[in-house]
């Protein structure tokens, strides 16, 4: 089995990497300043590191983090594939860095780049129109959302909730939210997808849409997706989709074809943009054409050869204060441009192909399938978290835990499709061997890792979110 | 073409599909026929270079112009180390910190970044980002709600405002049903007595920029703080971690939320690409949204770093999460605080002096030019400025264009200019190019 151990700075007894307000902190006095003494503060107090040094700080930080280069990263519903280098040499190309306020005649490059995009995303979901604004995909929900409450209102049908099944991501609910609407939490069937006996008691006249990813948290293939459609479409609601699992489907099938109004991408999921430690992604979201004219402020079309932003007829306005991560969309661009359409397809089947690998392999049971892109295991009388920690002693990053609570001790694990078929080995090998761990093995995992098992409950009930605060507590 | 990123060889395919006992790859996927997709995409497969080659061929027709643009938008010069340094797989390739024990590093940078605009704003809880300076406008729209001793159903924002800014306030503020109108200027500054004049009970929250969306420094924050304050309203002031190195403290005006876009520091010019800055006070600590770092200790007993406050979180609260966000811009914080941290205090205070004096000096020098008053605002500027033309803006922004200078053109007789260090050597051109289509 492959070893592992995480470097780890330490700097004595107390602390890891020093913080660089305790390697390097300076205060300056704001003297002589080009503005009135009223206007300006007194002084200001940060780190300056000289250069050599800020390089040492962040590359041993950078050593104390793990990434998908690192290794496999197998979390569950987040799609941790590879991100192709040369994509990034085309986001900082300098003819991509313009500003956006340029106009639209001037930037013709970009816009062309965009509308590019705006079509080739529309072909891979079966959508009719694509907008690039939402800076994530929550973002796109929140437009997604947005533009069904706007089409309802346009067509003076006041509806006020929205019906989202209980394994959904919890991105869903605070959506729904957001945009003032109740919540109807909609019970998963036995079989682990939509119950159309529970949805027909969910849906009514005051249903504005249904939001819905497919394959489902479970990997699930919704069977039923045209029968949902049709419930949710004769009750006058629109079908939202989540398209968090759209890696699986890949010129397999299109939320388009399966009777979906509205859907958002991510990219990052989907297009192997780099997650960067938390963000940015995208959140692209495309429509059907009856829902077009409500698409965010500005949309790019095409215009005497060229191309030009207008403004939807009834838009929702902004959702971004100006076109979206349009970095991270030149990514994305990029890696479709790459794979075209047998590579895409041909991702989502090696995506599909190591879930189900994986989920032969391992000692813990799966109770649903047949498994698309990622599966959900249960860690039955261990404490899926505690499994969590023993693995990351084990060179791999542990999967998704205790989530969706429709399975027990959860393990949503997603290999996507940039696992070799030795390292979905390494990490069965990783999953046996906690597998027979004892609790109070694991109880005190992880060892191999920078920092040892961190106190979550102290942290939570003594919040110290800056140096600032460790000063006044130390 | 199989995926270049998937690093099955064929063998290896066919010995996976035995072991799941499945015939071909085809028949893993449960699709039903009649939603079964079998079209194509029509979209070509290209080699790396090809890739390369044809996204280049895109952009080429980008026209190449300088620009001296802003309102909101910003470049200064990032060093090179920050991209080398941010570049790094373990930080670029990793995922939201759910593994603290593995996540460590971005962990601290991310405490690092907070801990820096604590510093730049006097208040106490920093977020580990937000989309842009736009949503977390939205973010402090709806925390005014959440936030026991507001009551009010209004949103104040100054008459000088993006647009951008101004309909992403609006869509944030359509599901709790808020109010947005704006504020009058005079002389390019919050119009205090009219602010004054407006302000009520139903107001939940006030709106400022210093600067301004026109680069005008605000000379009366403490002002608007204090009529926030005595309405029982949130004041929410909107900034970016350069000015903030140089002007009043937002803490002692009496803000209660710092926006602003921190990606002026770290990111250059992308299209409007940004980094929201979230600060607040200590007392709405747990109405935050988004993502926070905290310090705790690992089982060695050393200092440790975890996402803290979950519970406020779409993925724990679900619809009571104080907002939908999940990802956010984390590795744009990562090069704002490389960047803050490369300049140091002393590079910093430099830089926001030079975005004082650059622009003080350039209007000078157009306002000598024949055809062109500037700046149009009495006032202190900051990184830009308005300035009157005689000829139409629309004439004098696209004959600019043509001369290879990009400038903003905000009303009929309007333009306005900004410009950093980065424009530096451009600035005698565009004066010279002002000076023959100004006439």
């Amino acid at each position: 089995m492959t070893t592992y151990q995480q470097a780890s700075w330490t700097d004595d007894d107390e602390r890891y990497e020093p913080l660089l307000s305790e390697k390097a902190n300076e205060r300056v006095d704001i003297e002589d300043s080009p503005l009135p003494e009223d206007l300006t503060r007194e002084s200001l107090e940060l780190p300056a590191p000289a250069e050599p040094e800020l390089a040492r700080h962040y590359t041993r930080l950078s050593q104390m983090n793990y990434g998908v280069e690192s290794g496999p990263f197998p979390l569950g519903s987040c799609t941790m594939k590879y991100n192709p280098s040369f994509t990034e040499d085309i986001a900082a190309l300098p003819a991509a860095a313009v500003h956006p306020d340029r106009p639209d005649r001037t930037v013709q490059g970009t816009l062309g780049l965009s509308h590019r995009l705006q079509d080739y995303l529309g072909r891979i979901g079966g959508m009719d129109a694509v907008t690039l604004q939402p800076p994530a995909g929550a973002a796109g929900e929140f437009t997604g959302i947005q533009i069904a409450k706007a089409y309802h209102e346009h067509n003076g049908d006041e509806r006020s909730e929205v019906v989202i099944p209980d394994s959904a991501h919890g991105t869903n609910f605070a959506t729904a939210a957001m945009a003032g609407y109740d919540v109807v939490e909609l019970p998963s069937g036995e079989d682990g997808r939509v119950d159309i006996d529970a949805l027909e008691a969910a849906v009514s006249e005051e249903t504005a849409a249904l939001m819905l990813t497919n394959p489902n948290t479970l990997g699930l293939f919704e069977r039923d997706i045209e029968r949902i459609a049709d419930v949710v479409h004769d009750a006058g609601g629109l079908l939202y989709y989540d398209g968090a699992n759209l890696n699986a489907l890949l010129g397999r099938a299109r939320p388009g074809d399966m009777g979906f109004d509205v859907m958002h991408y991510n990219v990052h999921k989907t297009f192997a943009t780099p997650h960067g430690g938390g963000g940015p992604g995208a959140g692209p979201v495309g429509v059907t054409e009856e829902l077009a004219p409500f698409l965010p402020d500005p949309h790019v079309r095409q215009s005497d050869g060229g191309y030009e932003y207008y403004t939807p007829d009834h838009s929702i306005g902004k959702v971004h204060g100006y076109y979206g991560n349009w970095p991270v969309l030149v990514k994305a661009m990029a890696y479709i441009t790459r794979l075209g359409d047998s590579g895409l397809a041909d991702a989502s089947a090696k995506a599909v192909l190591n879930a189900n690998y994986l989920a032969e392999r391992i000692p813990y049971e799966v109770p649903f399938g047949p498994s698309h892109h990622e599966f959900v295991a249960s860690a039955g009388e261990q404490d899926a978290a505690d499994v969590a920690k023993g693995m990351l002693d084990h060179g791999v990053h542990p999967p998704t835990t205790k989530w969706p609570e429709t399975v027990s001790e959860a393990l949503m694990t997603e290999p996507t499709e940039g696992e070799s078929r030795r390292s979905l080995d390494q990490l069965a090998a990783a999953f046996e061997a906690v597998h027979g761990e004892d609790d109070g093995t694991l109880a005190a995992a992880p060892n191999r890792t920078a920092a040892g098992r961190i106190d979550q409950v102290r942290a939570a009930r003594t919040p110290r979110l800056s140096w600032q605060a460790l000063d006044s507590d130390e | 073409m199989t995926s270049p990123y998937a690093p099955h060889t064929d063998a290896e395919t066919e010995a996976m599909l035995e072991a799941v006992g499945a015939d071909d790859l085809e028949s893993l996927f449960d699709v039903p026929e009649s939603v079964a997709f079998d079209g194509e995409f029509g979209i070509p497969a290209h080699g790396e270079r090809e890739a390369r080659r044809e996204a280049a061929k895109l952009l080429r027709r980008n026209d190449d112009l300088t620009e001296f643009l802003g309102r909101g938008h910003y470049t200064h010069y990032v060093p090179s180390v920050v991209d080398d340094l941010a570049s790094r797989s373990e930080f670029l390739t990793s995922y939201t910190q759910y593994q603290p024990e593995v996540a460590q590093g971005f962990l601290q940078a991310l405490f690092e970044y907070q801990s820096m605009l604590v510093e730049l704003t006097g208040l106490d809880v920093a977020n580990c980002s937000m989309y842009d300076e736009a949503t977390a406008l939205g973010e402090a729209a709806t925390l005014s709600q959440r936030v026991r001793s507001v009551s009010g159903e209004t949103i104040l924002v100054p008459d000088h405002l993006r647009d951008g800014k101004r309909g992403v306030l609006a869509n944030y503020a359509d599901g709790p049903g808020l109010t947005v109108e704006s504020y009058p200027m005079a002389d390019g500054q919050a119009d205090i007595a009219a602010l004054a004049e407006r302000m009520d009970g139903d107001v939940a929250l006030v709106y400022a920029e210093t600067p301004t969306v026109r680069g005008v420094v605000e000379e009366r924050l403490a002002d608007i703080g204090e009529l926030a304050d005595d309405h029982d309203a949130l004041f929410c002031l909107g900034s970016d971690p350069v000015a903030l190195a140089l002007l009043e403290r937002p803490a002692d005006v009496g803000a209660d939320v710092v926006v602003g876009d921190a990606a002026s520091l770290g990111t250059g010019t992308a299209y409007g690409f940004g980094l929201g800055m979230f600060v607040t006070r200590e007392e709405y600590l747990r109405q935050v949204p988004g993502r926070l770092v905290g310090a705790s200790e690992d089982s060695d007993g050393r200092r440790a770093y975890t996402l803290t406050l979950q519970t406020r979180e779409q993925h724990i609260r679900k619809e009571r999460a104080t907002s939908n966000i999940c990802t956010n811009q984390a590795w744009v914080a990562l090069r704002t605080a490389m960047h803050a941290a490369w300049l140091g205090p002393d590079g910093l205070v430099d830089l926001a002096e030079d975005c004082v004096t650059r622009p003080r000096d350039l209007a000078e020098r157009l306002d000598e030019v024949v055809g062109v008053q500037a700046p149009v605002h009495d006032g202190h500027h900051f990184r830009e400025f308005v300035a009157h033309t005689d000829q139409p803006a629309r004439a004098v922004v696209e004959d600019l264009a043509a001369e290879g200078y990009a400038v903003h053109e905000i009303g009929e007789h309007l333009i306005q200019v900004a410009t950093t260090e980065v424009t530096a050597e451009a600035e005698d051109g565009l004066v010279g190019a002002i000076a023959e289509v100004a006439k």
